[in-house]
């Protein structure tokens, strides 16, 4: 941490010690006019700055970090373009609750609102995207905002924010006071103390309950309450299905995991939510891919909802019990009262309804020289000892991982949840290499959503950054494409994509590059890939008109599953014996 | 149906916007909204007045409550244990034949007059919603040339603990931060 000089300091100065004492090591950002005077004073810090391609990347390599480490990721960008390119970033760490602070310069006060050279209104535009926005137009205004931009993204369910400082603000001296400036404003809504009613209630409803199951999200590993909820289902036996975002908070291998729920989860996963008698959701918010058709969702069962956003409960899914807290505070204070209980007649059902898929692998099915996406996953899982950190971009890639690659460690899955969006993969897989040097990252992304951000292999060779990167190359947009195939009719309107030669590509940014076009030569190459120096890259070259299955439609209940038409090569999981 | 939130919010630049976008992005409709000073010069207050079911305004309340610049969110119901009141300026034909038609009415409704033109009058009338809801229904066979309203203003009866004042608003050296 650098020593305050005594007197007062420029903005600039300020913005750079209020980060420094927030305990940030790192920004992503790219320079421009209206945040010049922060750059300029930038090397007077001992923040490390990774230079992005493109603004939109930077917060998603923050949103990465962030991710990876449990920490506030920071962007730093000019006005302008330069301010309206993070909008997307934000949108998907607000939507995947990732704690953020962006930092973007402005025009000098006195042009506010007169259409300045490179001057938008990034406040108003970013409104719905952030928890909240600053405009700070005076240097004394800065360490407050930043101080109370950073507890706000943390606190609560978190979030991103944006904090749009003025020119002028930047060059102008104040003193710094850090006690001053210490947030309170966070602290009007904390969650109430705990409902003991309510605890009771859901302590009848669990008692009682033949066929419960748990609903784990993304809110257990903001939380920080793997091991309370794993206390939970192993104490009261009740399995648990797993959100998209959920992935990697609990175990995928734990005996009571029963693997991803929804659109694309695993028909028995499905099934038990729809036969179940309790919904234990802990840290989820009843996402439409999660519920399909909503009239119909699991009509057997009573509903406890605990989620630290109190807006959550009751929004989608009527719950009997609505607990709006830390989920960690709620599990510690239910789990001493939770019986302990057997409930092997409904493991049994479960396992029953798996039938030999459970059993079937994918590693042990003859080879017919096609290479199908399942496979890269499953050889992936098995050659990283499923200990890889994995981001993934958005589409078919993305399920297919969510099926095959079988997250334990926490924070071990990366991948745009709410949002969707596409080209996040790469910035958030280098984000992710930074916050943990010492992990195996890997990027899963499509032959669409790569191309949409891989100027970012630029800056992974311009900061020595060493990600693996998956390319899964079917020559479409593929989850668009499957959509066309089951939905209209087989037309594949502006779903056929042309790629570069990525093999040659690689080259051209001096890391390795290798293409796999058979499954013999898998291992090789995805060996290669971990040992090599560098960022790596191979392309595997997969069935082009494969769809991920099982699959409920959008819209249709959660038992009415498209299933993978017969005679197939694939099975429909991956699940090994447990 | 309607509901009445009350909200206290920090006075500064921009917390109208987010309460109104709050409104539009999660659908809830609006029917009135005003906003005003307090017996706290730091403080605003607002009343929006919602046609929505009892579940939708609870969770309208959940996310006011997340807004950084809001103190508290009171949900009060329409009844008679809040004071709801609305002001009207309707300007209605009175020519000479109805004039004194129009007058017995507004002293039925125990509004007044404040203003007399050759063929028309502009009444004020204070009261709750539907008073004046009732008082442009039966002025409107005149011919109802202006209406304007302020939308309503809440509060609730009896003993009331003052805004928590605990937490102050975002304060620098020279007033509240612009956002």
């Amino acid at each position: 941490m650098s020593i305050a000089p005594a007197g007062p300091q420029t903005g600039a100065q300020l913005i750079w010690e209020s980060l420094t004492r927030e305990g940030v090591d790192i920004v992503f950002g790219y320079p421009g006019g209206a945040i010049l005077p922060t750059y300029d004073a930038m090397t007077e810090y001992t923040i490390r700055h990774v230079l992005v391609r493109h603004e939109q990347s930077a917060v998603h390599m923050a949103d990465g970090y962030a991710r990876a480490s449990g920490r506030v990721g920071v962007v730093v960008a000019t006005s302008g373009p330069g301010a309206t390119n993070l909008v997307t970033g934000l949108a998907t760490a607000m939507l995947d609750s990732t704690p953020l602070v962006a930092i973007t310069g402005q025009v000098g006060s006195g042009l506010l609102g007169t259409d300045a050279f490179q001057e938008v209104d990034i406040t108003g535009i970013t409104r719905p995207v952030t928890k909240h926005t600053y405009l700070v137009t005076r240097a004394e205004d800065i360490v407050p905002a930043i101080r109370e931009a950073f507890a706000v993204a943390r606190s609560g369910r978190p979030g991103p924010v944006l904090v749009d400082i003025t020119k002028d603000a930047q060059q102008s001296r104040a003193t710094l006071d850090w006690e001053a400036a210490a947030p309170q404003r966070h602290l009007r809504h904390l969650p109430a103390p705990l409902d003991q009613i309510a605890l009771a209630q859901a302590l009848d409803l669990i008692r009682s309950a033949k066929r419960p199951i748990i609903l784990a999200g993304h809110g257990i590993q903001l939380s920080g309450a793997r091991a309370e909820v794993l206390a939970l289902a192993e104490r009261a036996d009740i399995p648990f299905a797993i959100t998209l975002l959920g992935l990697g908070a609990v175990p995928a291998t734990h005996p009571l995991s029963l693997g991803m729920m929804g659109m694309h989860g695993e028909s028995w996963v499905n099934r038990a939510i729809q036969e179940a008698d309790l919904l234990l959701a802990l840290g989820m918010r009843f996402d439409d891919r999660v519920t399909g058709k909503l009239k119909e969702y699991a009509p057997h069962a009573k509903k406890i909802h605990i989620d630290i956003d109190a807006s959550e409960l009751n929004k989608l899914v009527p719950v009997d019990v609505a607990i709006a807290a830390d989920l960690g505070d709620v599990l510690r204070a239910l789990l001493p009262q939770v019986p302990v209980a057997d409930r092997s007649e409904w493991l049994g059902s479960i396992r029953e309804w798996k039938g030999d898929s459970a059993v079937r692998d994918i590693k042990n099915l003859p080879d017919d020289g096609h290479l199908y996406a399942a496979h890269v996953m499953h050889d992936l899982w098995r050659l990283t000892k499923g200990e890889a950190v994995v981001v993934t971009d958005v589409g078919q890639h993305q399920m297919w991982e969510a099926q095959y690659y079988k997250h334990d460690g926490e924070r071990s899955l990366i991948t745009s949840g709410g949002a969707g969006t596409m080209g996040f993969a790469l910035p958030a897989a280098i984000g992710a290499k930074l916050a943990r040097p010492e992990a195996e990252v890997w990027v899963v992304a499509g032959d669409g959503g790569f191309q949409m951000t891989f100027a970012e292999l630029m800056t992974a060779v311009q900061e020595d950054v060493k990600v693996n990167i998956a390319i899964i190359n079917n020559g479409y947009l593929g989850m668009v494409r499957q959509w066309q195939a089951l939905f209209y009719e087989g037309r594949y309107a502006a779903t056929p994509i042309l790629s570069p030669d990525f093999v040659k590509l690689a080259d051209a940014f001096g890391v390795h590059g290798q293409r796999v076009e058979a499954r013999s030569e898998l291992a090789t190459a995805v060996e290669a890939a971990r040992t090599v120096k560098g960022t790596a890259l191979i392309e595997f070259k997969v069935e082009q008109e494969d769809s991920v299955y099982p699959m409920v439609p959008a819209g249709a209940a959660l038992h009415d599953m498209i299933r993978r038409p017969a005679p197939s090569v694939l099975a429909e999981t991956g699940q090994d014996p447990v | 149906m309607s509901h009445v939130l009350v909200v206290y919010t920090d006075d500064e630049p921009g917390v109208l916007t987010r309460v109104a976008s709050l409104f539009r992005r999660r659908g809830f409709n609006i029917h009135s909204l005003t906003v005003g000073p307090t017996e706290r010069p730091d403080v605003s207050r607002m009343t929006v007045v919602v046609d929505t079911d009892e579940a939708t305004a609870r969770r309208a309340v959940e996310h006011l409550r997340k807004l950084v610049n809001v103190l508290e969110v009171q949900q009060l119901g329409i009844g008679r244990a809040n004071v709801v009141r609305d002001l009207a300026l309707i300007r209605v034909n009175a020519g000479p034949t109805r004039r004194s038609e129009v007058l017995q009415l507004v002293e039925v409704f125990r509004a007044n007059v404040v203003d007399i033109a050759d063929d028309s009058l502009v009444i004020e009338c204070t009261g709750s919603l539907g008073k004046i809801e009732a008082l442009v229904d039966t002025l409107r066979p005149f011919g109802i040339i202006e209406l304007g309203r302020t939308g309503a203003v809440a509060m609730a009866r009896g003993t009331r603990t003052p805004v928590k004042a605990a937490i102050a608003p975002l304060r620098t050296g020279g007033g509240a931060m612009s956002v």
